[in-house]
């Protein structure tokens, strides 16, 4: 029997033939991430393990991303925690305020992630780097800690759904959208367990950073990883990104899945899901008046350049609706700074918005934008769960940066393509 | 190894974000994060809940985050077991890997009630539902998971490994 493409990366990782779905394996990893909220955890739990040193300095690799710049003093007291820990174990790829970027943006940019590559993350985005091709998936911190120390993580091998996709979005239809359908189609549980694995003609229409923001919110359909075959823009992307040998791996043309769905790209909305799950989605020619407080343009899901770009292109000579706070956070120092260069962030100050510097902030109610009770926000953030983004009557919806940026000047939530009339 | 004590009882998708919102994550001790178990789905529940209670939910329990301040205040809080349909696959290994007992159970996951007085037996999988006089037998743990649960969590398993 065929494997899928998640199975033969783990097979190849385990020194084993073939592995079939439910079988428990033990993999070696190649790289081993985590925060700052989730590696003060593991470093006591490493430690523990009487290990003296992580288990290759290259492969271990600690951001500085979610409460920074520090946003209180016990936050502080974490990141002294990890820093003292990074320089303790001399691993090579450690960021701190000055160098960090919102990690699941920033692994790729610095080339720390390629195809083929098994990656475990003491986040749950982690599973992003399916979008090259590789096998990553979110774990916990005693993982990370037993990651460091050994190289090695134990896995259930998944089944997997397959997602062919086929046809060309419309100019505001995006990766965040083609997600947001396919977790409105399937639910939050929708993929409990299992790969998404992404196929089909569709997927040479959606950008490296649209198949980041897909892979992305696979774990919010429940998915242990979300997958892109490779193809010329992945491989092109690597190359330019990263000096590290790489891998491709396929499917086989018999491999098993549990279910399949064909998604037409070119029928699809722009879409936004409700309070209080990213399953309630709605088309926004299906959305009735809802009046925002808030715009968040950012995250590990929509805060790459492209997401800068369409934000700037929509908001540029316009100004936000008066009481709109637009909080618009790019997600690495590198990404900034080609803002800075294009003048989306001229566009942006102009605007009205602010722009601010890498973090996770907002997206988990972390500071940079908490919400009081009974405010709304339209965010480009992967959850909308009750109390996310602060007060536990507070709302969250979420949405593409298109939809957000036009959103921003409507004052509630809008379509972009509207503004263009 | 066994378990007792009164349910409490919650619905599907319960996520990480009300088990131990963000604004508490700026500590990592697992005492101080069991002060606020629960706190954005039943903001009361530490004060109500005693040592050895049993929290029962449906489907995708613990979905969200990778936050094992998650399991790890339920522990710390002194809840025995956490019963449910499904879990989230991140809670499932975090709970196994800090020794957090858990196990789906779909039949019980609907039956239980609030308030339930509830005994578990671990080594046989079955679930005593003492108010209501019923039983359920929830999926045994595969053998690799069992070894490292016996081992009280991944770490000294792995410790002990590390020195052999």
């Amino acid at each position: 029997m065929g494997m899928t493409m998640t199975q033969k990366i783990l097979a190849a990782h385990a020194g084993m033939e073939c592995v079939t779905a439910g079988q428990l394996i033990q993999a070696k990893l190649d790289i081993v991430m985590g925060n700052d909220i989730t590696t003060a955890v593991a470093i006591p739990e490493f430690q523990k393990t009487g290990a003296k040193e992580v288990f290759d300095k290259e492969k271990v690799v600690v951001v500085l991303d979610h409460f920074t710049p520090n946003k209180d003093i016990k936050a502080a007291e974490q990141c002294k925690s990890c820093r003292q820990f990074a320089y303790d174990t001399k691993i090579k790829n450690f960021f701190d305020v000055g160098e960090v970027g919102i990690e699941h943006a920033l692994l790729p940019e610095k080339g720390i992630v390629v195809p083929g590559d098994v990656i475990i993350g003491a986040d749950s985005h982690t599973c992003t780097y399916g979008a090259l091709g590789a096998f990553s998936t979110g774990i916990g911190s005693t993982d990370m800690a037993i990651g460091m120390a050994t190289g090695e993580c134990w896995f259930k091998v998944p089944s997997a759904i397959k997602f062919n996709l086929v046809g060309k979005p419309s100019k505001y239809v995006s990766g965040k959208d083609v997600i947001l359908h396919i977790i409105g189609m399937i639910g939050v549980d929708g993929a409990l367990y299992q790969s998404m694995e992404f196929a089909g003609e569709g997927i040479k229409e959606l950008s490296m950073d649209d198949r980041f923001t897909i892979a992305n919110m696979a774990i919010e359909a429940g998915a242990k990883n979300g997958i892109f075959p490779v193809d010329e823009l992945t491989i092109a992307y690597t190359k330019e990104h990263s000096i590290k040998p790489y891998t491709v791996y396929e499917a086989d043309a018999d491999a098993e899945y549990e279910a399949e769905y064909t998604i037409d790209l070119s029928t699809l909305r722009p879409t936004v899901a409700f309070p209080h799950l990213p399953e309630n989605t709605k088309t926004i020619d299906e959305i009735e008046e809802v009046k925002i407080d808030q715009v968040v343009i950012g995250s590990c899901t929509n805060g790459r350049f492209s997401d800068m770009k369409i934000a700037a292109d929509i908001l540029r000579g316009k100004k936000v609706a008066k009481g709109v706070r637009t909080i618009i956070i790019p997600a690495t120092q590198k990404i900034y700074l080609d803002c800075v260069k294009a003048g989306y962030v001229e566009d942006f100050i102009n605007a009205g918005a602010i722009f601010s510097t890498p973090t996770c902030g907002p997206c988990l109610g972390g500071h940079m934008g908490i919400m009081a009770a009974g405010e709304r926000c339209i965010s480009t953030t992967n959850r909308n769960f009750v109390g996310r983004m602060g007060h536990v009557e507070s709302e969250v919806y979420l949405a593409s940066p298109a939809v957000a940026a036009a959103s921003a000047i409507a004052g509630k939530i809008a379509n972009p393509e509207k503004l263009e009339g | 190894m066994e378990a007792k004590g009164k349910v409490f009882k919650y619905g599907d998708n319960v996520d990480t974000d009300v088990i131990i919102p963000a604004r508490y994550l700026n500590v990592s001790s697992g005492e101080e994060l069991a002060k606020y178990c629960m706190i954005d789905i039943d903001p009361d529940f530490v004060n109500k809940m005693s040592k050895g209670d049993i929290i029962v939910a449906t489907k995708n329990f613990g979905c969200g985050s990778s936050r094992e301040h998650a399991p790890l205040a339920i522990k710390c809080a002194g809840v025995s077991c956490v019963i449910a349909s499904t879990f989230a696959r991140i809670f499932y290994r975090n709970a196994i890997n800090i020794g957090m007992p858990i196990l789906e159970c779909e039949e019980a996951a609907n039956d239980i009630e609030d308030g339930n007085e509830v005994s578990i037996d671990f080594d046989t999988g079955v679930i005593t539902n003492i108010t209501k006089n019923k039983t359920y037998q929830a999926q045994a743990f595969p053998e690799f998971i069992k070894k490292i649960m016996e081992a009280d969590g991944l770490v000294q398993q792995t410790k002990k490994r590390l020195s052999n």
